[in-house]
Order: C-alpha cells, then sequence, then structure tokens
C-alpha cells in the first residue's frame, strides 16, 4: 500500500481510499453529503482540458471537483479495480 | 446544522451519549449513514453491465479531451446556428409573404367598410404589421433552436461545458455553474437569473445575474441573424455565404462570452470582492435525448411561451410606434423629432438615430427592436411591401445609408446593451436591491457604447471604410 497523499495528485484511471476530509465548513458538508466518507472508493476519471477541475468516479456518479477542493482531501492509492 | 433545527437537540443529546465532539459526532453519523446504504445497495442493487458505463467514458473522451473538448463545443454551438441560418430561411419568406397577403385582405376589408384613415393605419400598419413582423422574423428561428438545444440538454452535454469552461471562471473569480446559467440565457435572459439560484454563494450568484445579459437570448439572436444575412450572405442561398453567415453569428456569440468572463473578472476584483467557493457538479449519464417530447416541450414551453410574450408587447409597441410617426408637431413627427435628438450621439456608435430609439423603445422586449425600427423607417419615407430580407436590405442600405460598418455596431449593441424589462423585473424580484437592478442596466449598456464608440472610431481612423 503507497503512502497517503492528497485526492488532486490522483492520475487519471488510478484508485484510491478516502482517509480523511479536511476542508472545513459548507465544503467539508458537501464533500461529505457526496458520500466521501473514510473509507470510501474513489478514481479519477478526467481531467479538464485546462488541467482543473478534475472528475471523480464516487459511488457510481461522475462528480467534478476543483483542485482547492480535493487538495484538502486525503487518500491511500491503491492498485487495480 | 442552525440551533432551532429539530434535529439539533437530537445531534446534541447523541454527542452526549456518545461523547464524540461535535463536528466529530456529525461526521460519524454522515458515515454510518453511507455505510448502511452501502450494505443494502450491495444486497438488493444489481448493477448493470459496464458497456454503457465505457461508452459514457468513451463520449468523455471526446467531450472533455485536452484537445477536441473546445473544438467540439464551437463546432457543436456553429452547427446549430448553421442549421437555424439555413432552416429559418424559407418559412420565414413564407409566413412573410402569407401574413402580407393577409394584411392586404384586411385593408380591402376595411376599405369595405369605408373605415377611416387613421383605423387603417392604427391597426393594419402599426399593431397588425409588428406583429406580423415578431412572428415572421422571430418565430423560424427559435422554433428551430429550442429544440435543438434542448436536445444538448437532454443528452446530458450542458454539464460537460461547465466542466469545460470552469477554469476560465474560477480565474474570473466566479463559479462553474455559471456556464449552466449562460447557456440558459441563450433561451431566455429572464429565466436564466431565476436559474442563478443553482449558484449557492450569494456572490458568485449576483455575478452570474448581472453578466448573464451578454449571451443572446432568443428575443436577440434572429436579429443577429437577420443582419448576419443581410450584410454577408445576402438573400442567396449559397453554401459559402450561409456558412459565413453563420462564423458571423457565432462570432458575436463568442464575443458575448468572452465579456462574460472579462466583466466577471472585473466584478470580483471590484464591486463583488471574494473567493471563489468550493465547486462540485455532477456530470450525468449520456442518455440519447427523447426527440419527441424534446419537441414538445421545446415548442410548446418555451416557443410559443416567448412567442406570445414577444406579440403581447409588440402589439402595444407598434401602435405607440404608429402613433409617434404620424402625431406632427411643427410639420416633423415626435419620431422624427425624438430620433433627430438622439442622432448626434447615436452617430458617434456608428448608428444613426433611429436605431438608437428602436433599442430604446424596445426595451420591453428585444424581439421588438428590428420591428420597431423597420417600422420607425418605413413611415417616414415611402410605403413598400417587406416580404424578404432583399427587401429590407433595400432599406437599409439604399434609402437609409447603412454600411457594412452600420451593421457590426448594430449587432454589437444587440450584443451588449440593457437587459429587456421582464429581465431587470425578475432580478428586482430576485436581488430585492434596486441598486444591482441599476448595475443590470449600466454594466452591458456601458460596455456595448463604449465597443460601438471604439469600433466606429478604430474603422474611420483606419479608413477601411
Amino acid at each position: 500500500m503507497h503512502a497517503c497523499m492528497t485526492l488532486d495528485r490522483l492520475l487519471p484511471g488510478c484508485f484510491a481510499l478516502v482517509e480523511e476530509v479536511q476542508a472545513q465548513g459548507i465544503t467539508r458538508r458537501r464533500l461529505l453529503d457526496l458520500g466521501l466518507v473514510p473509507g470510501t472508493i474513489i478514481q479519477a476519471i478526467h481531467r479538464s482540458p485546462l488541467g482543473d477541475p478534475t472528475a471523480y468516479q464516487i459511488r457510481g456518479a461522475i462528480i467534478a471537483l476543483r483542485q482547492e477542493d480535493t487538495l484538502q482531501i486525503r487518500i491511500i492509492p491503491f492498485e487495480g479495480t | 446544522m442552525s440551533q432551532n433545527h429539530p434535529l439539533s437537540s437530537l445531534l446534541r443529546q447523541s454527542q452526549n451519549i456518545s461523547g464524540l465532539e461535535p463536528a466529530k459526532a456529525t461526521d460519524s453519523i454522515v458515515q454510518s449513514i453511507y455505510h448502511t446504504a452501502q450494505k443494502i445497495a450491495r444486497e438488493t442493487v444489481q448493477m448493470p453491465g459496464s458497456r454503457i458505463q465505457n461508452l459514457d467514458r468513451r463520449l468523455d473522451n471526446i467531450f472533455l479531451s485536452r484537445i477536441w473538448g473546445y473544438p467540439v463545443m464551437l463546432i457543436l454551438l456553429t452547427m446549430i446556428l448553421w442549421i437555424t441560418i439555413i432552416g429559418a430561411n424559407y418559412p420565414s419568406s413564407w409566413l412573410a409573404s402569407g401574413l402580407f397577403w393577409l394584411e392586404e385582405r384586411l385593408t380591402q376589408g376595411l376599405q369595405f367598410l369605408d373605415a377611416a384613415a387613421w383605423v387603417h393605419g392604427f391597426f393594419i400598419e402599426g399593431v397588425y404589421r409588428s406583429v406580423a413582423w415578431v412572428i415572421s422574423v422571430m418565430l423560424p428561428p427559435m422554433a428551430i433552436f429550442f429544440p435543438l438545444f434542448t436536445l444538448l440538454e437532454d443528452a446530458g452535454y450542458l454539464p460537460r461545458v461547465a466542466f469545460n469552461l470552469d477554469y476560465f471562471f474560477k480565474k474570473a473569480g466566479a463559479h462553474g455553474k455559471q456556464a449552466l446559467t449562460m447557456c440558459m440565457g441563450f433561451g431566455c435572459n429572464a429565466a436564466a437569473i431565476v436559474s442563478c439560484r443553482i449558484i449557492d454563494s450569494p456572490r458568485e450568484r449576483l455575478i452570474a445575474a448581472l453578466t448573464n445579459n451578454f449571451t443572446p437570448c432568443n428575443g436577440r439572436f434572429p436579429t443577429l441573424i437577420a443582419m448576419a444575412t443581410l450584410f454577408i450572405g445576402g438573400s442567396s442561398l449559397v453554401l459559402g455565404t450561409q456558412l459565413m453567415a453563420t462564423l458571423t453569428v457565432a462570432g458575436f456569440i463568442l464575443l458575448g462570452i468572452i465579456l462574460t468572463f472579462v466583466l466577471s473578472y472585473f466584478l470580483s476584483r471590484t464591486l463583488l470582492k471574494g473567493e471563489p467557493s468550493s465547486f462540485i457538479l455532477e456530470l450525468p449519464p449520456y442518455r440519447s435525448p427523447r426527440i419527441g417530447q424534446v419537441i414538445i416541450r421545446s415548442v410548446m414551453d418555451r416557443t410559443l411561451f416567448v412567442l406570445a410574450r414577444a406579440i403581447i408587447v409588440a402589439a402595444p409597441a407598434g401602435a405607440i410606434t404608429w402613433i409617434l410617426a404620424n402625431t406632427y408637431i411643427d410639420g416633423t413627427s415626435l419620431l422624427s423629432s425624438f430620433a433627430a435628438f438622439l442622432h448626434p450621439f447615436a452617430s458617434h456608435m456608428g448608428l444613426d438615430g433611429f436605431i438608437l430609439m428602436a433599442f430604446i423603445l424596445g426595451l420591453p422586449a428585444n424581439e421588438i427592436v428590428l420591428p420597431i425600427l423597420i417600422m420607425a423607417y418605413v413611415s417616414g419615407g415611402s410605403m413598400m411591401e417587406l416580404e424578404s430580407l432583399g427587401d429590407l436590405r433595400q432599406l437599409f442600405v439604399v434609402e437609409h445609408g447603412w454600411t457594412w460598418l452600420t451593421g457590426i455596431c448594430f449587432m454589437l449593441f444587440t450584443v451588449c446593451h440593457w437587459p429587456c424589462g421582464t429581465t431587470l423585473y425578475t432580478l428586482q424580484k430576485e436581488q430585492k436591491n434596486a441598486y444591482w437592478t441599476f448595475m443590470a442596466f449600466l454594466l452591458p449598456t456601458c460596455t456595448g457604447i463604449l465597443l460601438c464608440v471604439s469600433v466606429n472610431y478604430l474603422v474611420q481612423f483606419m479608413h477601411l471604410l
């Protein structure tokens, strides 16, 4: 298992487990509402043409997040599906 | 969660029992909800094959790609406009000939009844003609554009546009969902201002609302199409000229989008300072659009609604214009005096007094700017049958000395001038703040005047004309 890192560094196509959501306030609330609770599997899907935002697969839905927000989500990457 | 929320007492109890700090307690509640949901889903829900998902990813690989993302957006926009321009040509002239045939019959009817001249003037030349113009110029492009646009909406493409454009909106200090409200603006700016509610941050919502008018709505782009066809396409149906007319309209729409970014940037650095808030956008799965439903929905809900509103406004506006054109003081009609008063200012903008007056009288709805202008021109000079864009060309270019510069300035001012009355009213209702409503009026108007004056003097200075 790889070392812990932030979600913005997850390359498209790669999978990870959410470890911790560090955002606070309304942003934290929104991210939790999406189901980004510790232990959730997340996959990076697409970067937008200019590199930000990035689309992620979260619990079967495709969700786009900006880098400011993904910087505050700590993940543990893993191989395979 | 607010203190008064019915659940907040429950939350406090749970904190007491679990001994966790408030934030942790909320987290563990959300976590357990999701774990339970996951467990239930795993036991009961069968996931469909991954074939559809793979197709979605393949489509996204094109629509969201670094290379193809933006070109595909531009191509789709141009294609929709092209189909609209080509498709609107014939029905427009059929409607015009039909409605003017009816006008002749009505005129004969009034003559038979021995009606007074002013009755004919007021009802036929004023009310009937402006309504006829609104229908024949506006209806065909709307009836083609709306369904095409709804198809894109239904297919799930619009959130992808927001995804592709978010980077620019972030740089401008605005919200990515502004791309969606901007797209709504193609339909109707007033509706788009209501749709700004999808943006949570009040600052970003206001930026989206104030800049929405730079997207030419359905009441304005038929005017753009008519102008582009008039000055570039002519009335010929040659492929090349039609393509040029399409690209011109696309260019003006692009200019509107660029101005949206520039003004959003300006607002978020001056009047509406602040940091961009978080952006979370779902990219829904692609669906094959339900074509029948799309056509019915867009024709019934949108086209007919917008057209009905335009006609309701056009009839009294036509009547007022006719009265102004036929009330004489010292041998000059009120309309001509008003136009003459505006003319010195308008000529700096590359327009003439009548054009600026048409924009002012068109405040209730943008659909009626062109009909008012035509009526103002026609009632001043010789009466003529206006059955096609060729006749319009004759009226504008030969009788009133329009050049291609007049055409460009007219189109520029069509894209950037005050929002229509309905849009201003809606903004006032949404924001409940007269200051911002006034800013929504001032911002595009100043931009438009500045652009028109610069283009006019630049062209004259460089002796391009």
